[in-house]
């Protein structure tokens, strides 16, 4: 292991990492805490200047109620469920189908197509703006949030193809053989041998897939516009424009807006642990 | 003995898809990945190439008008601004390596609750770039910002960082490089759980510690985090823009606008819906990015036949 286990140092070496650990990790979150702070301040303590100082009240439930009854953030969240998870389901499928063609059947041009996702997962958005924004005013699909799915589950399929493929080229293959050797068809193959075994790898895209859409901001802008259907990447931002300086208010939304993927990460860590690491590294 | 249907003689006839089905197969689970991606992805590509060969608003008719967008670029002032910003994303914005490295060393140990305290020192990743922006944002407030306070107490003047035209784009990097470094953190604290423990038992036995071992013998072995952390680093810079949106609009004077930015507000902004000319832009991002692709795609091509 390295660096050396810190029990085999000395004890004031000891106590001196652990008394550091508390110290680096307040540091290291100290915007977020302070924003977290702000969110339970009083409106009074900004216009009295007391932007860092302790609360003058535990404004927790005033804010936060703000927020959730008098605001337009409940549909933002709304349309951002709507629009993450369908995507989810979406790309998952997609690419399950695609990483199990390119993972399990060998014919000339596999690497080219699979080169293909790749490439494409890592484009500049700005390049498919002007075209894909078109293509959405054209199907009628301007400003709603089947729009922006589409768009999302087409381009997030490049990256989970190339997680799913290297995923299921880590199976054992001669599993699949021998259910070819029984004369099972191969649509078989991939529902009752294949889809089983890539349970993790799903839910490790399912989680990442989630977090990236949810997280969103750029398509939001392009593809939408107000709370009929933008989400809630971009609704903060007319959140923050209608309590333009009420940082107690501007505080608890940002919160809000990004609980979501955060309650998603600490209860899925792992998965979304290994999908972050592509699996390559184990 | 009796007349027993002998399947040798009469073969099952068997249609064109079961003799194909191994052929077959795999374009059938494509099919729909590949239309999606061609549609949205790969065809636009294309079609960027060929809206920068023209004048247009977006709505009226289109005028050809050849390389003209192309030599625009060439003497436009805002251009070249977003072209270096871009150049100090990219470099600053590989500090997120070391600085992932450094702290997955620090916190790759084994006493109680580290497994929370890494977890939260992942956190920032999960949160959107947008907040992430507000949040530097409010740090950063000239007045009331958490930052001059601090240098404040420290007895230097007031700081205005976003405010500045030669300290902004640095200031939002720094906020980007926050969500990055616990990005490859991350990578580095899975790679150290994957490092041999004999290799480094051995060079221990032969005197290697500190630097060296890490130099050495360590880094080695993190080979594949530290390709993904290159690739993700690179593309993320190149791809910044909610933070910029976010903190400062492309501000003071423009000076924190980089192509990604700038392409968007030609193309889809209040300056003007100058689709054409966006798509040169954006033509000339892609073909930065596309150095680097080309570089990813020729090491997994590698690794690929290697196998």
């Amino acid at each position: 292991m390295f660096p050396r286990p810190i029990q085999q140092a000395s004890a004031p070496a000891q106590t001196a990492y652990k008394t550091m650990l508390p110290i680096a990790l307040i540091l290291w979150l100290l915007p977020l805490i302070a924003v977290a702070v702000f969110s339970i301040k009083p409106a009074s303590d900004f216009t009295q200047g007391n932007y860092w100082g302790v609360p003058g009240s535990f404004e927790f439930f005033n804010n936060y109620g703000q927020v959730f009854f008098n605001s337009d953030m409940p549909r933002y969240m709304l349309n951002s469920v709507l629009i993450t998870v369908p995507t989810v389901i979406g790309a998952v499928a997609l690419s399950a189908m695609a990483g199990f063609a390119l993972g399990v059947y060998k014919f000339r041009s596999n690497i080219w197509v699979f080169f293909m996702f790749v490439a494409g997962n890592f484009v500049p958005f700005q390049i498919l703006m002007v075209p894909v924004r078109d293509l959405t005013l054209d199907l009628g699909l301007y400003n709603t949030k089947t729009g922006l799915v589409l768009f999302h589950i087409a381009f997030q399929t490049g990256f989970c193809t190339l997680f799913m493929r290297n995923f299921i080229r880590a199976l054992p293959f001669p599993l699949i053989e021998a259910a070819r050797v029984e004369g099972v068809a191969e649509w078989r193959i991939f529902w009752y041998v294949v889809l089983p075994l890539m349970k993790p790898a799903l839910a490790a895209l399912a989680v990442l897939i989630f977090t990236f859409i949810w997280n969103d901001y750029f398509w939001a802008i392009v593809l939408t516009q107000g709370p009929d259907a933008q989400p809630v990447t971009a609704g903060i931002t007319s959140f923050n424009a209608q309590y333009r300086a009420a940082y107690h208010l501007m505080s608890a939304g940002s919160i809000v807006a990004a609980l979501p993927p955060v309650l998603m990460f600490f209860l899925m860590q792992k998965h979304f642990i290994a999908g972050l690491t592509l699996g390559a590294v184990k | 003995m009796t007349t027993a249907t002998l399947p040798d003689t009469d073969p099952p006839k068997r249609g064109w898809y079961k003799r194909n089905e191994i052929a077959v197969t795999p374009w059938l689970f494509l099919a729909p990945a590949i239309l999606f991606f061609a549609v949205y992805v790969i065809i636009p590509i294309f079609q960027s190439f060929s809206i920068s060969l023209y004048d247009w608003d977006g709505l009226g008719q289109a005028e050809y008008i050849g390389l003209a967008n192309y030599q625009e670029l060439m003497n436009d002032r805002a251009f070249e601004v977003s072209l270096w910003n871009n150049l100090k994303w990219l470099v600053c914005y590989l500090l997120a390596i070391p600085a992932g490295l450094f702290i997955a060393l620090f916190l790759n140990q084994t006493v109680t609750g580290i497994r929370i305290y890494k977890s939260l020192f992942f956190f920032p990743f999960v949160l959107s770039q947008v907040v992430v922006g507000l949040v530097f944002a409010w740090f950063y407030l000239p007045n009331e910002g958490l930052l001059p306070a601090i240098v404040g107490w420290f007895g230097f003047g007031p700081v205005n960082v976003l405010g500045d035209p030669s300290w902004a784009t640095y200031g939002i990097i720094l906020a980007g490089l926050w969500p990055q470094t616990a990005y490859c953190m991350i990578l580095y604290l899975t790679g150290l759980n994957a490092v041999d423990p004999e290799q480094v038992e051995a060079a221990r036995l032969d005197g290697a510690k500190g630097w060296k071992m890490l130099w050495y013998v360590i880094i080695p072995q993190l080979k594949p985090a530290t390709f993904i952390a290159f690739v993700v680093t690179i593309i993320g810079a190149l791809r910044s823009f909610d933070l910029i949106s976010i903190m400062t609009n492309g501000g003071p004077f423009g000076q924190t606008r980089v192509l990604s930015f700038y392409m968007f507000e030609k193309a889809l902004s209040e300056y003007g819906f100058r689709m054409g000319y966006g798509a040169a832009i954006a033509v000339v991002l892609f073909l930065i990015m596309l150095v680097f692709i080309a570089y990813f795609l020729w090491s997994m091509y590698r690794e690929e036949k290697g196998h």
